[in-house]
């Protein structure tokens, strides 16, 4: 009787509305991860099912086997250490790159007279109408030695040689800050238009110059539309694959590339599943700190 | 206390504030209008308008954040016109407040003074100083949004204030508060700055508080000042019907000028026969209006005496309001009429009441002629 009351109690309605996004989020987050944590502790075997089941059945005994092997080869290799010391490097200059330019960017915006805000905003997510694949191929064609930059500074008499662009760490930040730059300006320039313009009077009404009242009252202020612009442009960064593949050269190997060579070269799933955990683990750890401090500060005010 | 201002001087001479010819242009509309202004040291000067009257632009214009299409302004003798308000010996308390939500209390009063340079030690004392002068040392460490709206007023006043500023500006600065609460703020706030001895020009449209708060009014309208002076003057002797309107109730009769004497004149209009116990600058035959407030009318029940200054009406509302009560009158003409008595009993047997054939007469010192 008791568990019908309770029953009885539960609101349904409020329930199955909360229970949307969770059943997405274990369907589609929880469920594959955990799957590809099982490919990662298996076997690999040559068939048409690259690994082995974990757990088997012989004689009247049931067996599970779990492979740690992959984690240990990947702590000890030199390549997959360097590999994701590179793709954090990569994803962290991607992410200040993105900040330093996007700021700027997102705070014109922001101060612009609201009739020309939309205008901006349009310029910002118009690049999303053409196909990313094509906008990356784009730019190289504009770095390739024979490209059109390398052509036009040869025409002007700035260079003789052409520079070596293509596939070097160069053109490989240069491509992912250009994907990645709006990810930075939604956040920023959310939480920037936001803010009271009062309180950059008032500071400057109580001595401080444009730029102390700029870093004293509106940098602070828009920390927390930094922080989500960083977060953002960072975690996709790290796993980024196709930027890498066609912008990157020998010396600036991702995570990514390397992941997409074991499971489609090498056809060795484990090793894959077992980066793509270490990935994870990788972006999920920090992020759940950040947002730990983030209740602690919103909680003290400072949201 | 406040109503009387401490020296009865407009004169150039001990002029700190000064304000020419002051004119803000927005395209083709003028928000402020060729205003000029004198303010004398340790004056708290209001200007009272109702919203869009130009008021805050000219508050913002001495603040330093907008640029007057032409006009001068000058603080202590000093031509301050193009001075960027950081640079400004002037501190404005904005409506609202304008907090900065990610500091203290402490903070928030301390971040003038270290724009300044000054000493840490000596910061420290000022702003100790500040927080006990508005009684709000136990919140030192609280961020705006943990205060309520009164203490956040007052963090608001203590930070324009802790700069000992030469002018502090006041935009609607009790605009937030509940009424009970802001008619308690208000002579606190009048306390708190004659205490330090501060200049100040206020905004406000709220014509109770600039009469609480100020020792002198400017009624601004359409970008122009249409009466400037004591709050006395300005209520008792407006000079037009907008600001007669404006500042309190006012019945207000249009008549001709019938006869114009020196020491009296006579006023007819359809209602009655005015005998005014002044003379007026005008000409026999002009249209004019008689304003009467409300508290100058007695309403009784038997006819007075002689011909001027009453009316017949009957009673058609009643607005009892516990320490007066106020009667609204349907004159024959169609006129309604309000006038208020106090409540000098606490029993109404006997007053007027709905329906009543009554007779509302006043002094003739009650009115005043408005020609404009």
């Amino acid at each position: 009787m008791k568990f019908l009351t309770r029953l009885k109690n539960i609101d349904w309605g409020r329930s199955a509305v909360l229970g949307v996004p969770y059943l997405w989020l274990i369907l589609f987050l929880l469920l594959p991860f955990l799957i590809i944590f099982k490919i990662s502790m298996s076997e690999m075997q040559v068939s048409r099912i690259p690994f082995k089941d974990i757990i088997t059945y012989s004689d009247g005994a049931l067996n599970l086997r779990l492979k740690l092997g992959n984690y240990l080869f990947l702590a000890q290799d030199p390549l997959y250490i360097l590999t994701f010391i590179s793709s954090l490097k990569f994803a962290f200059l991607t992410t200040l790159f993105c900040l330093l330019i996007g700021y700027p960017f997102a705070l014109s915006m922001a101060r612009a007279k609201p009739e020309y805000r939309a205008t901006l905003m349009m310029l910002v997510i118009l690049p999303f109408w053409t196909s990313f694949l094509l906008r990356i191929y784009a730019w190289k064609a504009i770095l390739t030695s024979n490209g059109i930059l390398n052509n036009a500074l040869i025409a002007m008499g700035v260079i003789d040689e052409p520079l070596a662009l293509i596939n070097t760490p160069f053109s490989l930040t240069l491509g992912m800050v250009y994907a990645y730059l709006p990810f930075m300006i939604f956040p920023l320039y959310n939480n920037l238009v936001k803010q009271d313009p009062r309180l950059i009077e008032a500071a400057m009404d109580l001595g401080a110059t444009p730029w102390t009242a700029f870093w004293k009252v509106t940098f602070p202020l828009s920390m927390s539309g930094a922080l989500a612009g960083s977060l953002l442009v960072f975690i996709p960064a790290v796993g980024e694959f196709v930027i890498p593949e066609l912008l990157g050269g020998p010396d600036s190997l991702m995570i990514g590339r390397v992941l997409w060579d074991e499971m489609f070269s090498n056809n060795d799933w484990p090793m894959a599943a077992s980066v793509a955990v270490v990935l994870i683990l990788i972006v999920i750890v920090p992020l759940v700190i950040l947002n730990h401090q983030q209740e602690e500060r919103g909680a003290s005010g400072l949201a | 206390m406040n109503n009387t201002p401490p020296e009865k001087s407009s004169t150039s001479d001990n002029a700190f504030l000064r304000i020419e010819n002051l004119v803000k242009e927005y395209g083709a509309v003028a928000a402020v209008d060729r205003v000029s202004l004198t303010i004398s040291k340790g004056e708290l000067f209001a200007l009272l308008g109702s919203s869009g009257c130009g008021k805050s632009t000219l508050l913002r214009m001495l603040a330093g954040f907008e640029t007057p299409t032409s006009g001068k302004i000058f603080l202590d003798g000093k031509d301050i016109t193009d001075v960027p308000p950081y640079e400004r010996p002037i501190n404005m308390m904005f409506q609202s407040y304008a907090l900065f939500p990610h500091m203290s209390v402490w903070d928030n009063i301390a971040f003038g003074l270290k724009r300044d340079g000054i000493p840490k030690n000596q910061i420290e004392s000022r702003v100790e100083n500040m927080l006990q002068l508005v009684q709000l040392k136990p919140y030192a460490k609280r961020k705006p949004h943990q205060l309520s709206g009164g203490q956040q007023q007052r963090v608001a006043l203590a930070r324009c204030m802790a700069k000992r500023p030469q002018l502090v500006l006041l935009d609607e600065p009790l605009g937030a508060l509940d009424k009970k609460l802001r008619e308690q703020t208000q002579l606190e706030v009048v306390n708190i700055l004659e205490q330090v001895g501060l200049t100040c020009v206020m905004v406000t449209h709220d014509q109770q508080e600039a009469m609480t708060m100020s020792s002198r009014i400017a009624v601004m309208s359409e970008g122009k000042f249409l009466q400037i002076g004591l709050p006395s003057d300005i209520y008792e002797t407006p000079n037009c019907r907008f600001v007669a309107d404006f500042i309190g109730d006012c019945n207000m009769f249009n008549g001709t000028l019938v006869v114009d004497e020196p020491d009296h004149v006579v006023v007819e209009t359809p209602e009655c026969r005015h005998y005014v116990g002044h003379g007026i600058t005008g000409a026999l035959g002009m249209d004019v209006s008689v304003a009467v407030r409300p508290e100058k009318i007695a309403v009784s029940r038997t006819r007075p005496e002689g011909e001027f200054n009453f009316c017949e009406g009957e009673v058609v509302d009643l607005a009892y309001l516990g320490s007066y009560t106020t009667y609204h009158l349907k004159l024959k003409s169609g006129m309604r009429l309000k006038a208020s008595a106090p409540n000098v009993d606490r029993h109404r047997d006997g007053a007027p009441t709905w329906g009543d054939k009554v007779y509302a007469h006043w002094s003739q010192s009650a009115m005043v002629v408005l020609t404009s």
